[in-house]
């Protein structure tokens, strides 16, 4: 996994709620069997028309939005299904973070997975920064997870909250399993004790 | 003496492998179910990096998502990608030795339905799968939630999952059902209420009367949609109910195990005076027959209502509203019982059950399709299809009009070619009406199996109670 330490790039507002993992990449593009790749189908259904021709007004499509890498976006970012092929898609469009007040839960774990950090912050500052990301391309945020700061083009500065663990992952750019199969031990522990206690398990 | 628990935190106090001053905790896996759409990756993963299979005998895969529902898909799937999902599938099962139900054993099927049905699924159990309906598990008072494909292979690899514990959240439906109210009623009266958000970070226990009438089948109509309300997990707790339907599944325990296992599963319930982060209390007698009106689960209003105006929304929600109805193609204050439908779908993961086929048929015997009006009913499993077959459920489905069709999760999610044409409206009984969700530029009124089959037979969204009063 890619690490995330500082970015300093473009956002791109997206002030709708609710938006689910349906819009950010539609079922059809869910048939590979490779993690990457599916960034041309990012948000496919609200960036292209019926003949696959960009939709000009769609936000990503604009020309000072096209190398955007943070995404700013209204409430319950991510909700739907479990597919991972999200949080991919925006990886593979360049998005390492996205702003919002509140994500669904897989969605957000499935980020962490994937070098992307979904960062929380009360309305009124995402509210902020969603004015700052419509100002256009002149408008870098930067995102900062060793400090756990965002902060806007004027340099107002916002504090985020990440939980340690996650965070350390991210920074050093770790793969769970490897840090999980060292507590082999542990689990071989627990599975003994699970065949007494809960035989049928 | 310890202090109260909930059902929540008795599951996962019994599954803790290991918890980091951090309060990142490793929480052991009972039951891994794996489809083929979100494990290729995964698989592809373990051999990137030359790990097995932790516990293969604890791992269950089944082709759902994107087979085709019609005959032949035994010996060839056309569409080039789904056959490649299905073949990989075929090859992980086989190259890793996990238990696989491929497309041509009668007991394939959607993966939250066939668990239980195999005997998988068992109370106090940890399960989890690639797709967020694991919820559906949540009714045999198992915790089971969702996980992405990152996860998907640290389960195959180490049979755990890294976890934060979420909150307690407790929905108490009160008293009775009226007649023509069913769970996919509740839990969509549930998501109207709190929203598609309301139970985020949280795992929600239903309880209460309405929710101990129901069968085992309804219990798990309602856990399946909490993750439309946002939740991790929906969990009842077991009961007799539980038992009588788990007892002699293939794989539950037998004779003496089985009496071990009776004697925890009894402990299996919130302790009186067990703390939740949030109640909320709905009256079954309150809840009527619903449909949804928009793109979100959350877009529910009784059959006897109006469709609303975007303006009488709060804030950002008025402009998702005025979307939604202009994807749905609906004018604010039309009767919602003036919506005229094209096709009605009867399954899903949410009422693909026997007793779901059953309700339909009740509503559907001797009646027709509305002219015009497409339907298709797929059974949830290869077995519920037997089944309804045997009690000659089938039959009046075929006479009413309908396509009666093989196991999969079809329409649902329209990955195979069962799709709806853009702008083409239907009537479903499964989980998500997001824009796009049943084919491009489709639209979809969630609603139940006996709901569904009003609609089916007026051609529009019909409050069924009209109908039972006629055969009545
Ligand atoms: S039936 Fe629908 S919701 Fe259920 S598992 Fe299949 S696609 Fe997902």
């Amino acid at each position: 996994m890619e690490k995330f330490t500082k970015i300093t790039g473009i956002a791109a507002p997206m002030p709708l709620v609710n938006i689910d993992t349906d819009m950010i990449i539609p079922k059809q593009f869910l048939k590979t069997i490779k993690r990457t790749g599916l960034g041309v189908n990012l948000f496919d259904e609200m960036r292209y028309d019926e003949q696959g021709n960009e939709k000009p007004d769609f936000v990503l499509n604009k020309p000072q939005y096209r190398d955007a890498q943070i995404l700013i976006a209204g409430d319950n970012f991510g909700c739907g299904s479990s597919r991972e092929h999200a949080p991919w898609a925006l990886l593979d469009f360049g998005i390492r973070a996205v702003v919002s007040t509140s994500y669904a839960d897989i969605f957000f774990n499935n980020c962490f997975k994937n070098g992307i950090l979904p960062i929380i912050l009360p309305e009124d500052q995402v509210q902020y920064l969603m004015d700052d990301a419509s100002k256009g391309a002149n408008a870098r945020i930067t995102v900062d997870l060793e400090s756990q700061t965002v902060t806007a083009s004027d340099g107002t500065t916002f504090a985020f909250e990440v939980e340690p663990f996650r965070k350390h992952c991210l920074l050093n750019g770790l793969d769970d399993i490897g840090l999980t199969l060292e507590k082999a031990d542990k689990i071989d522990a627990f599975e003994d004790k699970a065949k007494q206690l809960f035989p049928w398990a | 003496m310890t202090a109260p628990k909930t059902l929540y935190d008795k599951i996962w106090d019994a599954h803790l492998v290991d918890e980091s001053d951090d309060g990142t905790c490793l929480l052991y896996i009972d039951r891994h179910l794996v489809h083929e759409v979100t494990s290729p990756q995964a698989f592809e993963g373990l051999r990137m990096t030359g790990r097995k299979v932790r516990a293969p005998e604890k791992t269950i895969a089944v082709p759902d998502h994107n087979v085709p529902t019609t005959p032949g898909r035994e010996t060839r799937i056309e569409n080039a990608e789904s056959r490649i999902q299905v073949d990989a599938l075929d090859k992980n099962a086989r190259d890793f030795g996990i238990h696989y139900y491929p497309v041509a054993d009668v007991r394939q099927g959607i993966v939250h339905i066939i668990g239980p049905e195999q005997g998988w699924t068992l109370p106090g159990m940890t399960i989890v799968c690639g797709d967020s309906h694991t919820a559906t598990h949540g009714a045999f008072g198992a915790l089971a939630h969702g996980i992405g494909t990152s996860e998907v292979e640290h389960v195959l690899a180490t049979q755990t999952l890294i976890q934060s514990k979420s909150k307690n959240m407790k929905v108490e439906i009160t008293g009775k059902l009226s007649p023509g109210v069913t769970a996919k009623d509740i839990t969509l009266a549930v998501i109207g209420k709190i929203g598609t958000a309301g139970g985020t970070g949280h795992v929600i226990e239903y309880c209460g009367e309405a929710i101990r009438d129901l069968s085992m089948e309804g219990r798990m109509t309602v856990c399946n949609m909490a993750i439309e309300a946002g939740a991790r997990a929906g969990l009842i707790a077991p009961d007799e109910k539980t038992f009588d339907y788990v007892r002699g599944r293939p794989h539950a325990p037998k004779g003496a195990v089985w009496e071990a296992a009776m004697a925890y599963w009894k402990t299996l319930f919130s302790d009186e005076g067990a703390h939740f982060d949030k109640v909320v209390t709905i009256r079954g007698e309150d809840i009527a027959p619903v449909v949804t009106w928009g793109t979100s689960p959350e877009d529910v209003l009784p059959i006897t209502a109006e469709v609303p105006d975007p303006a009488s929304f709060p804030g950002g929600k008025s402009g998702a509203a005025k979307r939604s109805l202009e994807y749905m193609g609906l004018k604010p204050g039309m009767k919602l019982t003036d919506i005229k439908v094209d096709a009605v779908f009867i399954g899903s993961c949410t009422n693909g059950r026997i007793e779901d086929l059953r309700a339909a048929a009740e509503i559907l015997k001797g009646r027709k399709l509305a002219p015009g009006v497409r339907g298709m009913v797929v059974p949830g499993s290869g077995l519920v299809r037997l089944q309804a077959e045997e009690e000659g459920l089938a039959e009046i489905f075929i006479d009413a009009g309908f396509e009666w069709r093989l196991a999969g999760c079809s329409m649902c999610l329209g990955m195979n070619p069962d799709q709806l044409a853009p702008g083409e409206r239907c009537a479903g009984t499964s989980n998500r009406n997001f824009e796009g969700r049943m084919g491009r530029g489709g639209r979809t009124h969630l609603m139940s199996p006996v709901m569904a089959a009003a609609a089916a037979v007026t051609g529009h969204l019909t409050d069924v109670r009209e109908l039972m009063a006629e055969t009545a």
